[in-house]
């Protein structure tokens, strides 16, 4: 349920989890239980109880809470090609991808290259809430609150070495539970995606483990996923088990599928279209019938702390 | 004549509106999915597609089988093939756009996929308008001529399908085998007849086999 506000949230005004919970003991022993659920949705916006991260500060970059996309839409309406190729069949195909105990290996140009368990990850960097506007490459969006850290808080924790320029992202490889890899269907698998370094470690760009303060569903790319906000939604790669520090660029999945369509950039710009279809307005998942195309932003409307990672680069060219 | 009204006419109408039917069905009980106006928009693009198959399939099952009792009901299906699309058109005009007319004409700019679904239209409604009697009399020998132009509306649709999907091709795939079956079938039946012709009547002019009007 979302409680829609007209205005963000400042940090400032959002309760300390500590005090928040010491509340709800209180609250819970003074008062009936019919009135419980209302005092918790007063004060934290978009969870249930048994949420793992009820609570959570949210990040200055985060955008209006009151344009939030309604969880359950978010939920089934997912490019995750390993599973279908339609967005509602991989909400219950993917739920036989197994994601407990996830590991991270970390390495390349690293000093401490290895295998990271999640969890310890997630006691290092604790989580924060994101709320981002999302792109797809499609010509659709959504606002979604993710909840992550900053990619740059664990490249910072393995020491990248200084020939570093690049990351790789690479997606679990299972064809057990993955019905397009195991017939190998169009992409090559697993999936690849990859960032410069610069956008790597810059502090919009998150690796998310949850959403609407519970962890990830797996159709949405459990255990963790990247989110770039400011690029097409095919830059933030799901389901991660490794992140390589590269000195050259690698070939990405989208981008060696079909490199004058998908770029290596795919920053969102209104003023460069996809070859076959337009890039200027998007479908704001959730907006009823009859109501126009939201107009896209440069950037994703991010512009702001992104531009100057590209200066005076050419964005037809680096598409 | 698509307007005489039988059991067949009452049966095939109430077939051709079904689809209309579940949609609005479905639009009302919100069982669109994440993206209801791009479920709309497939739904329709879908069925005046289709529509437009059954349409070029009706002369090539009447020559196979000879039943001359189908040809009044290719025009109506050509009809709902122009209906669907029509609802498919005002559906990206008014629901997806809401009339919000330089969006739509920067969308349709920049979109190629979006000219093959004007080609595609333009030629379809054309064909409407051309559809009663009195325009088929009027028209002459150029009528069938004109209603050629089918087989252009239907590869047009097709490429419309494939150039506005990421990746998956399933299902434009699927329809262009259709097209380019049916297409071969005519194509066949007219070198056959262009044999037989040159056979009979060397310096004549080639006999066309019926398309049952």
């Amino acid at each position: 349920m979302i409680i829609k506000t007209t205005k963000a949230i400042p940090a400032s005004e959002i309760t300390d989890p500590l005090v928040f919970q010491q509340r709800r003991k209180i609250v819970k022993a003074l008062i009936a239980g019919a009135l419980l659920p209302n005092v918790i949705s007063s004060v934290s916006a978009n969870t249930g109880p048994q949420s793992r991260w009820p609570l959570l500060k949210n990040s200055e970059y985060s955008t209006d809470r009151a344009l939030l996309t309604p969880p359950e839409l978010v939920k089934n309406y997912t490019n995750y090609y390993e599973f279908s190729f339609n967005k509602e069949d991989s909400t219950e195909l993917a739920q036989n991808l197994p994601t407990d105990n996830w590991r991270l290996e970390v390495g390349g140009e690293v000093e401490k290259p290895g295998h990271y368990d999640l969890e310890e990850i997630l006691r290092q960097h604790s989580p924060r809430e994101y709320i981002y506007r999302f792109r797809c490459v499609e010509g659709w969006s959504m606002v979604i609150p993710w909840v992550g850290f900053p990619l740059a808080d664990l490249l910072k924790q393995v020491k990248p070495l200084s020939g570093a320029k690049f990351v790789k992202f690479t997606a679990v490889h299972a064809p057990d539970s993955m019905p397009k890899q195991r017939i190998d269907a169009m992409l090559d698998w697993p999936y690849v995606e990859a960032l410069r370094i610069d956008e790597a470690v810059h502090p919009l760009t998150i690796l998310a483990v949850g959403m609407y303060g519970d962890v990830l569903p797996k159709q949405n790319g459990a255990a963790v996923r990247l989110v770039v906000p400011w690029k097409y939604g095919f830059k933030s790669i799901k389901a991660v088990v490794k992140i390589e520090l590269l000195r050259k660029a690698p070939m990405t999945t989208w981008h060696g599928f079909a490199p004058t369509e998908y770029g290596f950039y795919a920053n969102v710009n209104p003023s460069v279209p996809h070859p076959r279809w337009s890039q200027y307005s998007e479908r704001r998942l959730g907006s009823g019938f009859f109501t126009p195309r939201r107009k896209t932003e440069l950037y994703n409307g991010y512009g702001e702390q992104v531009a100057a990672l590209y200066g005076d680069m050419d964005l037809r060219h680096f598409y | 004549m698509w307007f005489r009204i039988n059991n067949t006419w009452i049966v095939i109408s109430i077939g051709c509106l079904l689809p209309l039917f579940v949609l609005l069905w479905d639009i009302v009980g919100d069982n669109l999915g994440s993206n209801p106006i791009q479920a709309i928009h497939i739904r329709l693009g879908d069925w005046s597609l289709r529509f437009l198959c059954l349409t070029l399939a009706i002369t090539p099952l009447q020559t196979m089988t000879k039943w001359r009792g189908m040809a009044e009901y290719r025009q109506m299906l050509g009809m709902y093939a122009f209906f669907y699309a029509t609802l498919h058109v005002l559906g990206y005009l008014f629901v997806d756009h809401a009339a919000s007319w330089n969006l739509i004409a920067i969308d349709i700019a920049q979109s190629s996929y979006i000219w093959m679904g004007v080609i595609a239209y333009i030629i379809v409604l054309l064909l409407a308008l051309t559809s009663p009697k009195s325009a088929k009399k009027r028209l002459g020998k150029n009528w069938k001529k004109l209603h050629r132009l089918i087989y252009y509306a239907a590869a047009a649709a097709v490429m419309h399908y494939f150039w506005q999907l990421k990746g998956n091709m399933f299902q434009p795939l699927f329809y262009l085998t259709i097209v380019v079956f049916l297409l071969g079938f005519r194509v066949l039946v007219w070198f056959k007849n262009r044999q037989l012709a040159k056979l009979m009547l060397p310096k004549g002019r080639a006999i066309s086999l019926g398309e049952g009007e």
